[in-house]
């Protein structure tokens, strides 16, 4: 009787109720997505470095992963010290460098990374085969085509300008055996992976034994910070960054723009409780002479507490299921205008949906909606009956 | 089972029972702004079972105010209220409100029904409060509804009855759960001279079925149906029937 009493109650005006909910949906919608912005770019930047379960990157000292040009040499002696370490299961090497196809009296430039061939650390592949041989290569669809290029053709490719001598210092044919999806680089820029022996004969002798990052994979039980300090000990000329470490980096960089989101949050959140309070405010001061009555024919006062509560968790209720969904569909809105953005991986999202966070917000818009149907309710129900019936009657 | 669980009809020449309102020299103010306003002024008076009393007098002289205290929705400043050999004054707010569930039923001068609810929903909700089941209460809502002539009119909401209507399914919601005293509060108040004459039969029926009725009325013909009238003026009892 109780729940027909709150519905009936809110279908007695049906404009405002559904303004109400609506207005609880766009709270919960923006309440939705600043969660989602504030955990997810977080946490989508731990899935992008984490995609293929390397937690260390080692780079030339002083610098961030494939931030610069410089390389690391020795890299030979490099694996094998890592090696050395128990800790330390899996080690691949990268080198990164611009790459030309020539097409007649075009040069078609393209980013290029020489890779361990046993690991897919860069790319995962989509169609044909991985990079198993010298002179082969493997490239995003980006590179198919802006070269226009199919699998199985043989490109003409070169390294190294060298402006002196204008000539290239490597060049080679390289045969299309694969498309893959890199992961560390935009969608829309041409990238190609060819086996690291190929990329480091094609930079010359100043690429032999050279590499530009090495990836390193750290047993689960061991600690990836203190794996990471090892390295830099032992081989002082790196700089290794561990995934926690990067993560703490990005934490403090986005510092400032996780407190917007938390804000902005917070600011849906009351304006949701607000919106809630009004309603059941406005709501309860036109019945006080029903409630009164109520209270006279003998309905307990904490029932009118729970029919009144009850509709604040209605607006509440179905509002978060609406913001629930505008939410999503303005974060995915969102997240492809952001995601857009030139040099941006296509792993990258702004926006991610983790279900626990999600229930978590809107269980707090809900839990809101029950505060704020609590006072009214409380105070309504407190009334003087008598005095009440009085008030009324005069009215 | 009968609607109100019906008691012999006493008259006025029965046995004198023991009361089940006893009224002794209550006072009864309450401010307003800065000032007290006196409502009550030491009434006393006593309501036997099955009796049938009006209480008449001018606007403001304390009627609705003596109704409170006997329906138990409020206290006496001074003095003391039994109801059925209870003190309501003593009552905690959650003891009056069972009291009022099980032993008053209330009808008041603008019906007060729940809009959204239908007829029957509405005469069921004082026996939903008491836990009646779903099924017993419906069937009991259907009788009282019958008993009251409205029993094709149970899925109709109040904005979809007559003033009339409205009425008798107040009168209805109020002996759901078979009270001794029903309280009215210018029942007729909003009803036009036909509809308010049908008020009274069925106030005048239900107390020859064992109820007794108190109502506060400027209706002459309604203060007229009651077998005690009894006036008011300046928050005091001025002239009382013996009972």
């Amino acid at each position: 009787m109780i729940r027909a009493l709150a519905a009936a109650s809110l279908r007695r005006h049906p404009a405002r109720t559904a303004l109400a909910i609506l207005g609880v949906a766009v709270a919960g919608a923006l309440l939705l997505d600043m969660v989602m912005l504030g955990s997810g770019m977080r946490e989508s930047f731990r899935r992008f470095l984490l995609v293929q379960n390397f937690q260390l990157r080692i780079a030339p000292k002083g610098t961030l992963p494939m931030d610069t040009e410089a390389t690391i040499d020795s890299a030979s002696a490099i694996l094998r010290t890592l090696h050395t370490n128990p800790d330390i299961v899996a080690v691949t090497p990268v080198l990164g460098a611009q790459i030309h196809v020539l097409q007649g009296a075009r040069a078609l430039t393209s980013f290029a990374v020489g890779i361990d061939q046993s690991t897919e650390a860069d790319y995962q592949l989509e169609t044909g085969a991985n990079v198993a041989l010298p002179d082969r290569i493997v490239a995003n669809a980006a590179f198919f085509k802006v070269m226009h290029v199919a699998i199985g053709d043989t490109v003409d490719a070169v390294t190294g300008f060298d402006p002196q001598l204008r000539t290239y210092v490597g060049r080679r044919k390289l045969v299309l055996v694969g498309q893959g999806r890199f992961f560390y680089t935009s969608a829309e820029q041409p990238v190609a992976a060819v086996p690291l022996a190929t990329m480091q004969a094609m930079g010359g002798p100043q690429r032999a034994d050279r590499v530009s990052l090495v990836l390193a994979r750290v047993r689960d039980s061991a600690n990836a910070d203190s794996a990471a300090a090892w390295v830099d000990r032992v081989i002082p000329r790196v700089t290794t960054i561990s995934t926690d470490a990067a993560l703490r980096q990005v934490d403090e960089r986005m510092g400032y723009f996780r407190q917007l989101a938390v804000i902005l949050a917070a600011v849906s959140l009351v304006v949701g409780f607000l919106l809630v309070t009004t309603l059941v405010t406005v709501s309860v001061n036109e019945r006080l002479g029903e409630i009164a009555v109520m209270r006279a024919i003998g309905v307990r006062r904490g029932r009118i507490v729970q029919q009144i509560v009850l509709e604040g968790v209605a607006l509440s209720l179905i509002g978060a299921a609406g913001g629930l969904a505008l939410g999503l569909v303005t974060a995915r809105y969102l997240n492809a205008i952001l995601s857009d953005f030139p040099g941006l991986p296509s792993t990258f999202h702004f926006f991610l949906f983790q279900p626990v966070a999600a229930v978590r917000s809107l269980g707090l818009l809900v839990l809101a909606g029950i505060l704020a149907g609590a006072y009214p309710a409380w105070r309504a129900a407190s009334l003087p009956i008598a005095g009440t019936l009085r008030r009324e009657a005069i009215a | 089972m009968t609607v109100t669980d019906t008691l012999p009809a006493p008259g006025p020449n029965a046995r004198k029972p023991e009361p089940i309102v006893r009224v002794r020299d209550a006072y009864r103010d309450y401010p307003m702004g800065k000032e007290t306003v006196h409502a009550l002024r030491g009434v006393s008076l006593e309501i036997a079972p099955c009796d049938n009393v009006a209480i008449v007098g001018p606007s403001g002289c304390g009627k609705s105010t003596l109704l409170n205290l006997m329906g138990v929705v409020d206290r006496p400043s001074r003095g003391q209220v039994l109801i059925e050999g209870r003190d309501a004054g003593a009552m905690r707010d959650r003891e009056a409100t069972e009291f009022r569930l099980r032993h008053i039923g209330f009808v008041f001068q603008r019906f007060y029904l729940m809009a959204m609810l239908t007829a029957r929903e509405n005469v069921e909700l004082p026996m939903a409060e008491a836990g009646v089941a779903s099924a017993e209460r419906a069937a009991r809502a259907r009788e009282l509804l019958d008993y009251v002539g409205l029993g094709a009119r149970e899925r109709h909401r109040p904005g979809e009855l007559s003033g009339g209507e409205q009425q008798r399914v107040a009168i209805a919601r109020a002996l759901a759960n078979r009270p001794a005293l029903l309280l009215a509060d210018e029942p007729t108040g909003e009803l036009d001279v036909r509809t308010g004459a049908e008020i009274i039969d069925l106030f005048r029926r239900l107390n020859r079925d064992g109820t007794a009725v108190v109502v506060v009325t400027h209706d002459a013909e309604l203060a007229a149906a009651a077998w005690r009238t009894i006036h008011m003026r300046d928050g005091q009892i001025v002239s009382q029937p013996a009972r």
